[in-house]
C-alpha cells in the first residue's frame, strides 16, 4: 500500500540547526509497521535519518516517539491503523525529553528520575535465616508494574513534565510503587515508611494531575497513574498525610459525605489548612473576581435527598480502612 | 427522547451559569429532563484515590436510580462522565464486585443491574439525537466565530472505558458540534491535554502553567474563544486566566466557553440569558463579532 510518512527532523550538525517537516512517499506491506516503514527510509531514501530500534518486537524499549500527536512503540504500531484518509503518518520524536538527532531524544531526565527513586530492595530490620519470602499473590500483582519496558512513552506524553521537569513523573513513580507493594522492602510488615515520605514530597505523587495519558500510551499496560493513586492510598493509610494533597483526598470524602456534594468554598481551605494563612490569602483576588461576576458557589450546600442514607453508605466503605 | 439528568456539583456551584444554560437549550432541542435529587457526587477521581470502591459504590447508587426512572443518565461535565465510565466499566466487567457493591447499596434498597449508558450531552447530541437536526435549530449559526476545543482529561482517556473502540466518532464529537454551529475550528496540540484544575490547590505553579500554556497556543493561532464540555476546565482556564498570564508575564483574554452556552448563541439566546456576563474573561470581542452588543 502507499504511504507517505511525514518526520519531524532536526540535525545538531547543521550550519543553522532547526527543526523541520520532511515528508516520503513510498508502497509498504499491508501488514508493515510504522518502524517498519522508517527503516525502509533510513535504507533505501535518507541514509541520515537517524532513530533508536533494536528488538522490534516491543521488548527492548527503544523505539518510542510520537505517531500522530501520540507516544507509542513504532514497532508495535501497525500503519494501516494509523494513517489518515490520504494515508498520511505523522512522526514525531518523543516529547519532553530533548532532541539528540531526528528521532533520538536525551534519556538522562528519564534515568536521572528512576535513579532517584532508588530502584533496589531497601528491606529493614534483621536479615532472615533463610531467603527473603514473598507470596505468589503479591509477585502476580507486582509483575504487572515490572513488564515495564523503560521506553519513555509515559514520560514523552505526561502533562506535569511538559510544565515541569522536576516532576519525578509516571515512569519513576510506577518503579517507586514496585517497591512499596512489595512485601520485602521496608519493615517487617512490607511498609515502605520511608520512601513514602520521600514520594510525598513536593514534585513527587501529589504533584500528578491524574490526566491518564501515562495510562493511554503504556504499551506494557503497566498504567502509571493508577500506581500513583495506590502510592497515595499507601501514603494515606501510613498516616503520612500532611500534604495539600493528602488533605485534598480526605477533605472531599467529608464534604461529599456532608451533603452529597463538593462544597467548593470549603475544600479548597482545607486541602492547604485552616492555619495556613498565606494560602489562604493567595485565594482572595480569584474569590472577589468570581463573587463579583456573580460566580460564587453558594455558601450553604443543599443536601441531597436522603443523605442519611449516603452517610450511612460512606460510613461503612470507610470504616474497615481505618481500623 | 428523555434522560435522567445528572448535572454535577460544580455546574451548580463554581460555574452556576452551565445548569440553567443546558437546561434552556434541552428544552429548545425537546429533549426531556428528569432530576435524581438523591444523587451524589461521582468522587470526580479524588475520591477514588482514597477509596475506589467506595467511589464506584456512590456512582452505583446513581446508576440504579436512573434505572429505577427506566432513563439513560445524561452528563454534562467531562469528569463526571469519565469517572461514571470508569466506574461503570469495572463493574461491568467484573460480576462479582458488582455483586459485592449491590450488596453495600441493598441496605436502602437499591441494586444496580448494570444497564446504565451514561452519556455526555455532547455525545447525546451526535449519537442520539443527531447533528443533521441540531442544524436545523440553529437560527443564528457562529459563521465567522473561531473556536478552540478542549475537551477535559476525563471524556477522552482512558478509550477502553469510555468505549471508543466502538464509538469513534466520540474523539472528534467537540470539533463536528463546532462546525454544525457553524463556526470554524481552531485545531491545537492541546484540546485533549489537561487544564491543570486537579492540582490547583496542590501545586498551583503547574496548574497556571497549564492554564497559560493552553489559552495563549490558542490565543496565537488567532481564536476567538475556546468552548469545553467540562465545567472545570471551565473553572480553571477562566476563573484563573488573569492568575496564569501574570505568571507567563503575557497578555492573553481568551474567552472560554461552556459548550452548552456556544450552542445557545447559536439557537439565538441571549447571551444575558447563557449567564456569559458571569465569565472572568470577558466574552465582549466575541459577542461584537456576532452583532451581539448594542
Ligand atoms: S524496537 Fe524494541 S521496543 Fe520497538
Amino acid at each position: 500500500m502507499d504511504v507517505t510518512i511525514k518526520v519531524r527532523r532536526f540535525d545538531p550538525d547543521a550550519d543553522a540547526p532547526e527543526t523541520y517537516w520532511q515528508e516520503f512517499n513510498f508502497e509498504i506491506e499491508d501488514t508493515a509497521t510504522v518502524l517498519d516503514a522508517l527503516i525502509k527510509i533510513r535504507e533505501d531514501m535518507d541514509g541520515t535519518l537517524s532513530m533508536r530500534c533494536s528488538c522490534r518486537s516491543s521488548i527492548c524499549g527503544s523505539c518510542a516517539m510520537r505517531i500522530n500527536g501520540h507516544a507509542c512503540l513504532a514497532c508495535k504500531t501497525q500503519a494501516r491503523s494509523v494513517m489518515d484518509k490520504e494515508n498520511t503518518i505523522i512522526v514525531e520524536p518523543a516529547g519532553v525529553m530533548p532532541v539528540i538527532k531526528d528521532l533520538v531524544v536525551d534519556f538522562d531526565l528519564f534515568w536521572k528520575k528512576i535513579e532517584e527513586v532508588e530502584p533496589y530492595l531497601q528491606p529493614e530490620g534483621p536479615e532472615p535465616e533463610a531467603e527473603y519470602a514473598a507470596s505468589n499473590e503479591s509477585m502476580l500483582h507486582l509483575s504487572g508494574v515490572t513488564a515495564c519496558i523503560m521506553c519513555g512513552a509515559c514520560v514523552s506524553d505526561c502533562t506535569v513534565m511538559e510544565v515541569d521537569p522536576t516532576f519525578l513523573g509516571p515512569a519513576a513513580l510506577a518503579k517507586a510503587y514496585r517497591f512499596t507493594a512489595d512485601p520485602r522492602d521496608g519493615d517487617a510488615d512490607g511498609n515502605s515508611i520511608d520512601r513514602l515520605k520521600q514520594l510525598v514530597k513536593p514534585s513527587g505523587m501529589w504533584d500528578c494531575t491524574r490526566c491518564a495519558e501515562c495510562v493511554q500510551v503504556c504499551p506494557k499496560g503497566i498504567a502509571p497513574m493508577d500506581r500513583i493513586m495506590a502510592l497515595r492510598d499507601q501514603a494515606i493509610e501510613a498516616g503520612i498525610d500532611n500534604s495539600n494533597g493528602a488533605r485534598h483526598a480526605e477533605a472531599f470524602v467529608e464534604l461529599v459525605g456532608h451533603s452529597g456534594q463538593i462544597d467548593e468554598l470549603r475544600l479548597p481551605v482545607k486541602t492547604v489548612g485552616i492555619t495556613n494563612i498565606p494560602a489562604l490569602m493567595s485565594f482572595l483576588p480569584v474569590g472577589i473576581r468570581a463573587l463579583t461576576h456573580g460566580k460564587m458557589p453558594p455558601i450553604f450546600h443543599k443536601n441531597i435527598e436522603n443523605v442519611r442514607n449516603l452517610r450511612r453508605l460512606i460510613k461503612k466503605l470507610e470504616e474497615p480502612k481505618q481500623e | 427522547m428523555k434522560y435522567a439528568f445528572f448535572p454535577g456539583c460544580v455546574s451548580r456551584g463554581g460555574c452556576p451559569e452551565l445548569y440553567p444554560a443546558a437546561k434552556m437549550i434541552c428544552q429548545r432541542l425537546g429533549i426531556e429532563l428528569e432530576e435524581m435529587p438523591g444523587a451524589s457526587c461521582t468522587g470526580a477521581g479524588v475520591l477514588q484515590e482514597k477509596n475506589e470502591l467506595l467511589g464506584d459504590a456512590l456512582n452505583a447508587r446513581t446508576f440504579a436510580m436512573a434505572e429505577k426512572l427506566g432513563l439513560q443518565i445524561m452528563t454534562i461535565c467531562s469528569t463526571c462522565q469519565g469517572v461514571m465510565n470508569q466506574a461503570n466499566y469495572r463493574m461491568q466487567k467484573d460480576p462479582e464486585y458488582l455483586a459485592l457493591i449491590n450488596s453495600h447499596l441493598a441496605d436502602e434498597g437499591l441494586e444496580y443491574k448494570g444497564t446504565a449508558e451514561p452519556k455526555h450531552l455532547l455525545w447525546i447530541l451526535i449519537e442520539d439525537y443527531g447533528l443533521d437536526k441540531l442544524k436545523e435549530i440553529i437560527t443564528r449559526p457562529l459563521h465567522g466565530v473561531r473556536l478552540a476545543p478542549f475537551y477535559g482529561c476525563y471524556i477522552v482517556r482512558p478509550t477502553e472505558a469510555l468505549d471508543i473502540e466502538q464509538h469513534p466518532e466520540r474523539q472528534t464529537s467537540l470539533e463536528q458540534l463546532i462546525e454544525t454551529l457553524g463556526a470554524t475550528v481552531i485545531d491545537f496540540a492541546g484540546k485533549t491535554r489537561c487544564c491543570g484544575f486537579p492540582i490547583l490547590t496542590i501545586n498551583e505553579k503547574n496548574s497556571m502553567a497549564m492554564v497559560a500554556k493552553h489559552t495563549s497556543e490558542v490565543k496565537d493561532l488567532g481564536a476567538d474563544a475556546m468552548i469545553t464540555p467540562c465545567p472545570l476546565c471551565h473553572l480553571n482556564l477562566d476563573g484563573y486566566q488573569p492568575k496564569a498570564a501574570a505568571q507567563a508575564q503575557r497578555p492573553i483574554g481568551m474567552p472560554i466557553l461552556h459548550m452548552p452556552q456556544a450552542i445557545g448563541l447559536a439557537m439565538g439566546i441571549s447571551p444575558k440569558e447563557l449567564g456569559l456576563q458571569r465569565h472572568i474573561m470577558s466574552v465582549k470581542p466575541l459577542l461584537m463579532k456576532l452583532d451581539l452588543v448594542g
